[in-house]
This record gives structure tokens, sequence and C-alpha cells, in this order.
């Protein structure tokens, strides 16, 4: 399964619009399943707004995105780190 | 009858009182996995639907997050696995628990996170109604309605017609809940944690005083018409007045913003303020994990500077610590932190992450065009004011400046400020070691106020001190942002006012209407009551005539 690890780049962390954004893009990614989590630890659904949340991610984090096997996977990885990656509140 | 809270939009306006009561669900209900889905698909699309109707940014992006939660998988996960065999007696519970796990992990998160379960809560309640049967109330307005609720939710908000909300009052919440934002965004009056105001009957004719917090059941025509003049007159006198702070007689007072992160900055500078009097630089280090680089730090410092090119800023060197513990620079538990560790006392402990801050700042500032002004908070004695000058212009930085919040501070301020160039009360640290009570504490709100003369009277010594050293003092705590405490500062000696920008054109507004003898006055009578009550009446009654 691809997966890559990035840094948060939201100020507020994975909290109100960059987490939404995030769940969005995760929830429209079916059949494919993204899971979010910090490296080494349990990952979580990045479909689930509360999951999302309650990872409790920060400014600058580490976090580690993983995607099942599929058609479009790599991009759709790529896409994620990404929405990641960004600040949106700029 | 009055009825006493918070006011968190002002305007004065009368009508009758309408309450929004919220309906509790007592027995059991029974339901089945797809009945409790099929409510939950239904709860999400209300969220939604009123997510799309509601015109206010704020609360659009609030039922957004809302209607997500609702249809969130992971909690859809546990329902099913909860709910297998057929109609379960009673869901509360189930669903309680269903959500339960996620509420306790974003409590344990605190901050922004933890603000969220009140989303989760107000989802559980919806979709338990629905389940009952009981529909969310009934919440259509339709004529001018002063709404009474315990609390608003955005989701109230945007089920209510607010196009005929005169004005919305709360029994419970403080100045930061939901319903300020949204009242300050209608425009219309606002007070919040109202206690009793729900025993109100419907279409009681009330007054409500957004500025002064009251809610006043049968008021008279001369009350009514006196509340209204005198919001009006304020109201524009702070449109009427631009520029400089200036007392009526010419007297000038420098009025400045407080910030805690470049939005304010910019805040700041839209109302108009001379410069920033108070930069708090606690968020950049209470948002991460580590202590920020050098050159993060250069980073946001610069942009402060760029966009306060040319005028005055007063950056704050780390507060961290009491009631804003820095995880990995507070790491000892102490027995009194109010008492213990926090501010310049520091470089006691971490030595070497005030000296890089101040390095950042001394890089931030290299070329670049603004007035900076350097300062050390919870600064008790002329050696640490020494020790803090000598490093600051040490970096080449040539203002070097003290927070006075401490008695010791205030007491012998002329020894404190000859090692330095300027001061600035920080009235909310300075009334809680004077009265030697816990702000945080809402038993002793009557001695945590800066009204108290003993407070007054610690400023005043302090100013005449500073004055005997030839050193500039203003004020950065929220007793600037009190016009008629601002104009009895003034009376005091103080110089320069720095306060949230939301109260700047206000505060502006009051000063230009009184001159430096009646501030001199206000300030005489003030320091000569007998309690922080008598205090503010005696200035008042000055300051209004």
């Amino acid at each position: 399964m691809p997966s890559q690890i990035v840094a948060v780049g939201s100020k507020v962390g994975l909290h109100a619009r960059p987490a939404s954004i995030l769940v969005k893009a995760a929830a429209a990614a079916k059949p494919l399943a993204v899971t979010i989590g910090r490296p080494g630890d349990k990952a979580v659904n990045a479909a689930s707004l509360l999951s999302v949340l309650a990872l409790g991610v920060k400014n600058g984090d580490s976090i580690e995105v993983t995607v099942t096997d599929g058609d479009g996977a790599e991009a759709l990885l790529a896409s994620i780190v990404e929405i990641i990656a960004t600040d949106h509140d700029e | 009858m009055t009825y006493q809270g918070i006011g968190v939009s002002p305007g004065v306006v009368v009508g009758p009182v309408r309450r929004i009561v919220a309906a509790k669900v007592t027995a059991p209900v029974p339901a089945d996995i797809d009945q409790v889905l099929e409510a939950l698909d239904a709860v999400a699309a209300d969220l939604e639907h009123s997510a799309e109707t509601i015109e206010l940014e704020v609360a659009k992006e609030v039922l957004g997050a809302q209607a997500m939660m609702a249809r969130d998988p992971s909690v859809i996960e546990v329902l099913e696995g909860a709910i297998t065999e057929g109609v379960a007696f009673d869901v509360r519970p189930i669903v309680e628990a269903a959500f339960g796990g996620f509420k306790e992990q974003l409590l344990a998160l605190g901050g922004y996170f933890s603000e969220r379960v009140s989303d989760i809560d107000e989802i559980q309640t919806r979709l338990i109604n629905k389940l009952a049967g009981i529909e969310s109330a009934e919440l259509t307005l339709t004529a001018p309605t002063i709404v009474v609720a315990e609390d608003l939710t955005p989701a109230d908000t945007a089920a209510l017609n607010l196009k005929f909300a005169l004005a919305l009052v709360c029994s419970h919440g403080g100045a930061t809940s939901h319903t300020a934002i949204v009242a300050r965004g209608l425009g219309i009056p606002a007070i919040v944690g109202c206690a009793g105001v729900m025993d109100l009957a419907d279409g009681t004719t009330v007054l409500v005083d957004g500025r002064g917090g009251d809610v006043i059941v049968d008021a008279s025509s001369d009350e009514i018409a006196t509340r209204s003049e005198k919001e009006a007159k304020l109201k524009a006198r702070a449109e009427s007045v631009t520029g400089p702070g200036r007392l009526s007689d010419g007297t000038p007072v420098q009025l400045l913003g407080n910030a805690g992160t470049v939005d304010d900055v910019r805040a700041a500078v839209k109302v108009g303020a001379e410069g920033i009097g108070l930069f708090r630089t606690e968020l950049l280090f209470l948002d991460s994990q580590v202590e920020p680089s050098v050159e993060e730090q250069v980073k946001m410092y610069s942009d402060v500077f760029d966009v306060m090119a040319g005028k005055k800023v007063v950056i704050r060197t780390l507060d961290a610590g009491s009631d804003k513990p820095v995880p990995y620079i507070n790491a000892i538990h102490e027995e009194n932190p109010a008492l213990g560790v926090r501010g310049w006392r520091l470089t006691r402990t971490s030595n070497d992450v005030l000296n890089r801050q101040l390095e950042a700042l001394a890089k931030a500032s290299h070329g670049k065009d603004v007035k900076l002004w350097v300062m050390a908070p919870m600064i008790n004695t002329p050696d640490e004011a020494k020790d803090f000058a000598d490093r600051v212009k040490g970096l080449g930085m040539q203002v070097p400046g003290v927070m006075i919040e401490t008695p010791a501070a205030a007491l012998h301020a002329d020894r404190v400020l000859a090692e330095v160039e300027f001061g600035s009360f920080g009235t909310n640290d300075l009334t809680q070691y004077v009265m030697a009570s816990d702000r945080m504490d809402s038993r002793l709100s009557d001695m945590t106020t800066a009204w108290h003369p003993a407070v007054l009277r610690a400023i005043s010594i302090a100013s005449q001190e500073a004055a005997t050293v030839n050193k500039p003092v203003g004020v950065c705590g929220e007793a600037a942002a009190n016009a008629y405490l601002a104009a009895v500062l003034i009376g005091l000696g103080v110089s320069s006012l720095s306060m949230a920008p939301s109260a700047l054109a206000e505060v502006r507004g009051f000063l230009a209407s009184v001159d430096l003898p009646t501030c001199q006055k206000a300030a005489k009578a003030a320091l000569g009551a007998r309690s922080a009550k008598d205090a503010e009446l005696l200035a008042k009654e000055i300051l209004e005539n």
C-alpha cells in the first residue's frame, strides 16, 4: 500500500477547515480508503472527522498517510499529502 | 427587576421576550439499527440544509463540520456493532457511548479541540429527539422579538429567522460564545451569562442594554430614554473621532493595540492604532511541541514589523508559566505557579530560550523601519531590569522596558525604571497580586477588578515614581479597554493605552470628550473611594458631566 510521511502545514493543525477539507477528500476517494496517523502509531480512517480531530495534530507534526492499493492510489496519495502540507488559512 | 449578565454586543432595545426552550427526552428510546442510521442521516441532512441557507460565514463552517460528524463512518461503525439484534430497548446509552470515546479524547487535547465537544452534544441531542419524535423547537420568529435561551447553538441561530431578532440573551455562555459572535455579526445587542433570565414569561416587555449587560423588566420611559441616548452618544462618539488619541484639551494619549498574531496586528492597524503596545509572543511557543527555532521566530517577528512599518511595536518576551504553561519550558510542577518561575524568571531555568528569543528579535528588526521596544514580563527588582536591559542593548536594540505587574515593581518603580526606558502596567496581574486574589476564581470577582482603590493607589505611586526618573508609563491590560477606567488611568499619569483593537474606537471617542483636569479629578475621587464599586461610580459621575 503506498504511503508517505508529511509535515502538517496548517497553522491550527488538523482542525476546523483544514480537517474538513481532508475528510471530504478522503470520503470522496471511495472505493480507495485513506488512513492517517503518527508514524509508528495506530492509524485512523481519514474520512472520519472525529477520528482525525481526536489525533490532536498540530502545525508541523509528522503524519503518515496510507492509501489502499487500487487504480489511482498513487495520485490520491499525492493529493492527500498536498492537502495536509498546505496552510489553508493563508 | 434587573437581570445582570455580560454585555457582548452593544446596543439598547426594548421588546417582547420569546424564550427558546430545549426539549429534553426523559423516557427510554427504543429503535433498531436501521431507524438509528436513518435518523442520523436526517440529522445530517438538516444540518447541511442549515449550513447552505445561513448567511453568516462562521456559522456555516460550524454547521458544515457538525453535518460531517453526523455522517462520521467511525461512529456509524460503532453503532452498527452495538445494535445487532433487532430493536434495542433504549438507544440513548448506546449513542452516548458511540460518541463518548471521541468526546473524552477531544477534552483531553484541550484548546481548540475540546471546543468541538459541544458540536458532538448537539448531534446527540438532535439524534435522540429525532428518534423520540420530538421536532426541534419551532423557532420561527414572525415579529420583532428578544430571543432568550439557555444557550444558542449555531444550529439554533441558523433555524431562527434572525431578521426579527431584536437582541439575544442567554443565561449561560461566556464572552467568546457563539451567541456573541453571531450577534456582533448581525449588529444586534447581546448578553450572555445572564442568570435567572429563563424565568421570564413569553411576551414580557424588557429593555436589553448590550453594553452594560442589563436586562430590565418594565423599564420606565425615562430609563429607556436615558439608556438609548447614552448608547447613541457613545456610538456616535466612537464613529466621529478619528486620528491619534487626544483629550478634549489636546493632551495626546497614545492609543495602541494588543496583539498575539499577525492578523491581530492587521486588525489594530485597521482601527487606526498608532502602534502595537503589547505583542504577546506566547502563541508561537504554545502552538508548538518544541521550542520554535530562531529562524521560525525571525519570520514571525519580521511579518509583524512589515505590517507596522514606521510605527511603534512593543514586543513582550515569552510570558510562559502560571495560567499559560508551555509544556517543554514549565516542566516542573509548581505548588503555586502564579508566584513561581514565570515571565522573565524563566531565565533561572531556561535562560537559553530567552536569549534565543532576543537574538531572533534583533535579527528580525535588523534593517527594518520599525520603532521596536522590547519588554520583559514579571520584572520585580532593579537587578532583573538591569539584566534585561543589558541583554537587549547588547544585541543592538535600543529601547528595553518592563511590565509593572507586581507590587514590588510598583512600589519601587523609580529604581526599576531607572534601569530601562519605559514601563507598562499589566493591570490584570497587578490586580491579582495587589489584591492577592486569583483572577480566574469567579467567587472573588469583586476583588479582581482594577477599579479597586488599592490597585489604583499602586498605579498612582508607580506613575509618580516613574515621573521622578523621567520614564513614560503605559497600560496594556484589560483596564485600558474600559473608557472610564482609561480616563482615570490618564488622570493617574499614564501616557499611553494599549487594548484589544475592538475597544479602540470607543476609548478614543470617549477620551476626546474629557480634558486632563477632569481625568485627574476622577482619578482623585476613585483613589479616595472605599470600594471598587464606589470608585467606579464616583469616577463615572465626574467624567460624564
